[in-house]
């Protein structure tokens, strides 16, 4: 059984039909990553799946327990977590608080106290400005708050909408670099990303979503060979 | 100014000069006041007595404007029926509470227990009305445009009105008198009522106790995430919902308070108490900028004070007799320059800019 698995599902913003029955599976241990142009509905799935936008036709499973029936707040508790696009830190909020958001539903304070720690390793950066208030931080800083705050929850799947959106060309690798290390260390993660190539580079497996729809989806190896993606997300003739 | 006029801006030019009046006159009036003794000739104690009382109307707003300032902060509505979570709780622990202990005895020979029964009442009430408010009137418009719960605010606020003027009639209600409170303390060769003191001490220990709870606490916290985007609040696993009843409870619980407290000063309730002292809260939230809690506390101090003061000095030293029957409108003038001038508040950020 997979982790994720989203069937059939239709989403709309009042009249506008986002979503045109996507199916997708996300294995556990996997990156799997989502691309495709402006508006063709990236960040429309991940709010579908986090509960944000719930789906009007279709399903979504996760380990095997239909998602309907959770709000979005309740489903970070079954392991859920999502860095939204722009990053949506709390700007008034500080480094540490903003940390501790993350770790909202839980309240084992040791385990806290640990995956803080976990996230200042990783992102030694943040422990420096652990009283800054965040809207003060630099684009790049922020994205590394955004994912530790998402790892502060303990997901068992991560969802990150453009991670690489608006950084610089060295922290997109180190970005990249880092989400490898987050799935090594076990979260199965969702990448969606308009930057395909460091994407697809990074994933093992890729989907490729059109206006609402999935037009190809395989391995991420094979997808880069594919000259339809070569051409329309890879700049290559 | 002078490219003003070049560009034609009329409108921005008679709002300089409006502005410029306004305060020639305030500048005026005290000056001719200090230096020149028009009016009445106060003594130093005189002033000491008016910045007191001062002092405790404005600390009187402050507990009310957090209210407004927390709900702006959440919503971004104004919540005009605010004043009745204020009258509401101190009506009824006024009836139920404050009146049958104090004719049996009970309140004067112990004053601290009776004050804090009279208090968790009023407090509980009032949240039980924002609550039930929240989830009645206003959470099924979340989606609705922003005037949709403005209206039904106000709408809301007669509600409770005439709900409460049902159930205890439309005459004054006289709040007992404390024996322990009678008379004054004299602090520093300046005398002050012991209910002013009271009032007083009891508002800074409640402002600060608000601090600490939305600074420091999770709840608080998740108060202010969900102020700043409920989407991200709820990825957050935090029950938005839930956070904004919070809040309003949190508010109300402030106006309640703030309600025995003017019940002690005023020592009479009615019905229709809460629609002044609101309309000057929501004032003071405004000048501290909306949205801000410390500018709530700060906007509801200088308004009691500015009130206080404003007459004696500037109107009296303009020639304007009675002047303290004018402190409303000393007040609600205030509350348009600051609308016109400074949306953000004196100290507030520039919240509408951000947020629009
Ligand atoms: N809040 C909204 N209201 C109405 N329509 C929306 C809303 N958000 C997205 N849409 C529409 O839904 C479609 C899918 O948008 P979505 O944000 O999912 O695209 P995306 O793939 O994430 O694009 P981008 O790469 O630009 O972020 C677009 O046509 C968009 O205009
Ligand atoms: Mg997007």
């Amino acid at each position: 059984m997979a982790l994720l698995e989203v069937h059939n599902v239709h989403a709309y913003y009042g009249n506008i039909h986002a979503l045109k029955g996507i199916s997708l599976t996300v294995q556990e241990g996997e990156i799997v990553s989502l691309i495709g142009g402006n508006g063709a509905g990236k960040t429309t799935t991940l709010r579908a799946i986090s509960g944000l936008l719930p789906p009007r036709a279709g399903y979504i499973t996760l380990q095997g327990e239909d998602l309907r029936r959770y709000k979005a707040h309740q489903l970070v508790s079954k392991g859920v977590a999502m860095v939204p696009e722009g990053r949506g830190v709390f700007a008034r909020l500080t480094v540490e608080e903003n940390l501790e958001m993350g770790a909202y539903h839980r309240s084992d304070r040791t385990g806290i106290a640990a995956d803080m720690k976990r996230v200042y390793q990783l992102f030694p950066r943040l422990e420096e400005r652990r009283r800054q208030l965040a809207g003060t931080m630099s684009g790049g800083e922020q994205q590394m708050l955004a994912m530790g705050r998402a790892l502060m929850s303990r997901p068992s799947l991560l969802l990150l909408d453009e991670p690489s959106m608006g950084l610089a060309p060295v922290l997109v690798e180190a970005i990249f670099q880092t989400i490898k290390e987050i799935n090594k260390a076990g979260t199965t993660i969702l990448l969606v990303e308009q930057n395909a190539h460091m994407a697809l580079q990074t994933a093992h497996r890729g989907y490729v979503l059109q206006t609402g729809e999935i037009v190809l989806e395989d391995s991420a190896h094979n997808l880069q060979q594919n000259p339809v993606v070569q051409k329309a997300y890879l700049g290559i003739d | 100014m002078l490219k003003q006029i070049r560009d034609g801006d009329w409108i921005s030019l008679v709002l300089w000069l409006f502005r410029a009046v306004v305060i020639l006159l305030v500048l005026y009036g005290t000056v001719a006041k200090l230096f020149f003794g028009v009016g009445n000739a106060y003594s130093g104690r005189d002033w000491a007595n008016f910045f007191i009382s001062g002092l405790s109307q404005g600390s009187l707003y402050a507990l009310i404007a957090l209210g407004y300032t927390l709900v702006y902060g959440v919503l971004f509505m104004i919540n005009f029926a605010h004043g009745e979570f204020f009258m509401s709780g101190t009506l009824t622990a006024t009836v139920f509470v404050a009146l049958p202990l104090s004719a049996s005895g009970f309140l004067d020979r112990t004053p601290i227990i009776g004050m804090m029964l009279i208090l968790i009442t009023a407090m509980s009430v009032s949240m039980g009305v924002a609550l039930l408010t929240e989830r009645v009137a206003y959470r099924p418009l979340r989606r609705a445009p922003r005037l949709v719960p403005l209206i039904t605010a106000i709408g809301a606020s007669f509600f409770w009105q005439y709900y409460f003027r049902g159930l205890f009639g439309s005459s004054l209600i006289p709040f007992p008198e404390l024996q322990v409170l009678q008379g004054r303390y004299t602090i520093l060769g300046v005398e002050i009522l012991k209910t002013r003191a009271v009032v007083i001490v009891a508002s800074l220990i409640m402002l600060v106790g608000l601090y600490f709870f939305v600074m420091r606490t999770k709840t608080g916290k998740a108060i202010r995430a969900v102020a700043e985007d409920k989407d991200v609040a709820a990825l957050m696993g935090i029950d938005v919902d839930r956070t904004i009843a919070i809040t309003f409870a949190t508010g109300a619980a402030m106006a309640g308070a703030a309600g025995v407290l003017y019940g002690l000063v005023f020592r009479q309730v009615v019905f229709s108490m809460g629609f002044v002292p609101g309309i000057k809260a929501f004032t003071a939230a405004v000048l501290g900028g909306i949205g801000s809690i410390p500018g709530a506390a700060l906007g509801g101090l200088f308004l009691g004070i500015f009130e206080a003061i404003g007459p004696p000095l500037f109107l009296e030293g303009l020639g304007i007799p009675g002047g303290h029957q004018l402190k409303d409108v000393i007040a609600f003038t205030m509350l348009v320059l600051v609308l016109i001038f400074r949306p953000q508040g004196i100290i507030g950020e520039r919240l509408a800019e951000k947020k629009a």
